[in-house]
């Protein structure tokens, strides 16, 4: 009984995730005709009309750009401050240590919702609401918790023989932060920038607040913005989709292992 | 702070004290001064734009509580989502683990694809559905018609009274395969030799997760359900890229509803629900804790 049970619910569940991406990657080459005609089937005349449209017409070309600046400045923002902080944390003996880390871990509790009001205020006052600068800033600033939470915690595994050694070659913390907590860290450094790319490249909350203009828009609010615009052009709708999922899955397909304990360690910091 | 170093090691190791530096600046000035701030701007009426503001003292509080029903709305939908979501997706993420727990090919692979769909936005994510459940010629009800079953079809989201448990389903499909790996990790770290012991005396299939499994798993089950509460709060984008912004009464969220507030320019109010959106969070998450350690102790 559970023997055959197995393979029919796992093939259930398979199709139950496949076949509505599957149906949104054929609806990308598909008219609004041709796809409810019939859904399941690959494009019989294949168009980029879609994507043509939701660059030209969506203007996700920009979006995108903007989505790429803000995430490379975003994560590599946060991997430096972040390594910093953990590297003091794990580092300094005592009490002080783990008040910091308390401090920054602290906002693993708090949701993002908690301080959007104060927040906007201060952003906008500061001239920093409707600029990539100002959306680079609250992305790391949201995720610097979780990477410090990371991090320290491999930063902690780190003998401490090892720094005692470069210690007595004279070594500052500077070099010991580069030449011996860096590259020992780099799978935790790999599953944290992971963490921090699908955080940052997929968020809304932020674009939505803070982003007026057309041209600060990354790709999470222009696509937001089709479902107004574009109702029901579902071809449209998939081919947006499509242009701002695709990095996310090339990257998650070649790094699968780093991405699955990424997003795992960001879950599991509670 | 190190008295066994010496005094020129020493005085390098004062420099180690602005590596927290960046790290805290951008922390306390963008995230924990506007947080506190909040509670501070939660106590007015002010409305985002005007130079003066009036201190209401606690009446934020009040309407809130006693006479706000788009408020109380939120927090029912809220709450069916988040009871669903707990259930429909620990049960579910923790059935796949158990079948995919063991590593081979196959499994690697499936368990590649079920995660899949976390990784999507969550933009991204409501799209593909809003195909799915499109009454007319959607995903769904074309499926329905083609295998004969053309009398169940709905109008899903379009009902006002089912339309936040397809939001639930669509939050299952979009983040069980993540909770399913939290198990498999939580599922490989019990020990062979616990099975090998349970068959030796006699137990079935059943005995063997009722005794073996289910307690040993517990630390897992207690992060997935912790994290899968948290996360159905936080449905926010999702339920914009469903319901539109703003999301219609049958699919407002707590989240969405603290956006919504914010967008019509009652900034003190909206400062307000968020400090509330925060407590309840927070309760939860206490209460789920403490029933999870009695549950296993």
């Amino acid at each position: 009984m559970t023997k055959t049970l197995r393979p029919a619910v796992l093939t259930l569940g398979v199709a139950v995730v496949v076949l509505p991406l599957l149906v949104v990657l054929f609806g990308t080459f598909k008219t609004l005709p041709q796809l409810f005609d019939s859904p399941l089937s690959p494009p019989s005349s294949p168009t980029l009309d879609n994507y043509r449209q939701a660059v030209d017409e969506g203007g996700l070309g920009t979006a995108f750009v903007n989505s790429a600046v803000v995430t490379a400045g975003a994560v590599l923002l946060t991997l430096v401050v972040a390594s910093l902080a953990a590297f003091f944390c794990a580092r300094v003996p005592g009490r002080a240590g783990w008040i910091v880390f308390g401090v920054l871990v602290a906002g693993l509790a708090v949701p993002a919702q908690a301080a959007i009001v104060p927040q906007y205020v201060l952003f906008d006052r500061l001239g920093l609401t409707d600029s990539l600068l100002g959306l680079i800033l609250v992305d790391t600033t949201m995720t610097l918790p979780t990477a410090v939470f990371i991090l320290g915690g491999f930063l902690r595994s780190i003998p401490e023989e090892l720094y005692e050694a470069a210690e007595l070659d004279g070594a500052g913390p500077l070099r010991a932060f580069r030449s011996i907590a860096l590259p020992l860290t780099r799978p935790a450094l790999a599953t944290t920038a992971i963490f921090l790319f699908v955080m940052d490249w997929n968020d809304l909350l932020y674009p939505l607040l803070f982003v007026r203009s057309q041209d600060q828009r990354t790709l999470p609010l222009a696509l937001l913005n089709f479902q107004g615009e574009f109702l029901t052009r579902y071809p449209l709708l998939f081919a947006g989709v499509v242009i701002a999922s695709a990095p996310v899955v090339v990257v998650y397909v070649l790094l699968q292992k780093h991405f699955v304990s990424g997003l795992t360690a960001g879950a599991v910091r509670g | 702070m190190s008295s066994t170093r010496s005094g020129r090691s020493g005085r390098r190791a004062r420099a180690l004290w602005f590596f927290p530096v960046p790290a805290l600046a951008l922390y306390l000035f963008f995230f924990a001064y506007p947080t506190l701030q909040a509670f501070q701007y939660a106590l007015t009426d002010w409305d985002g734009y005007s130079a003066t503001y009036h201190n209401v003292g606690l009446h934020n509080l009040t309407r809130l509580a006693t006479a706000d029903d788009t408020f109380r709305n939120a927090a029912e939908n809220n709450l069916k989502l988040t009871v669903v979501v707990v259930l429909a997706q620990t049960a579910l993420a923790l059935g796949l683990a158990l079948y995919l727990v063991r590593t081979t090919r196959a499994s690697t692979l499936l368990r590649a694809v079920f995660f899949l769909p976390t990784v999507l936005s969550s933009v991204s994510v409501a799209f593909v559905w809003r195909f799915v459940y499109d009454p007319d010629g959607g995903l769904l009800n074309s499926a329905l018609r083609a295998v004969g079953l053309g009398g169940w079809q709905s109008v899903y989201l379009g009902n006002p009274n089912t339309a936040v448990f397809w939001l639930a389903l669509t939050q299952v499909w979009f983040h069980a395969g993540q909770m399913m790996v939290v198990f498999i990790a939580g599922l490989q770290a019990i020990p062979r030799e616990l099975y090998e012991a349970a068959e030796l005396d006699g137990a079935g299939r059943w005995s063997r997760f009722r005794y073996v499994t289910w307690p040993l798993v517990a630390p897992a089950t207690g992060i997935v359900l912790a994290y899968t509460t948290v996360q159905s709060f936080k449905a926010f984008d999702l339920v914009l890229g469903l319901g539109g912004n703003p999301p219609g009464p049958a699919l407002d969220i707590l989240s969405t509803r603290v956006y919504t507030t914010f967008s019509n320019n009652q900034f003190g109010y909206a400062a307000a629900q968020s400090l509330v959106f925060m407590a309840l969070i927070a309760l939860l998450t206490w209460v789920q804790r403490r029933a999870i350690r009695r549950a296993t102790a």
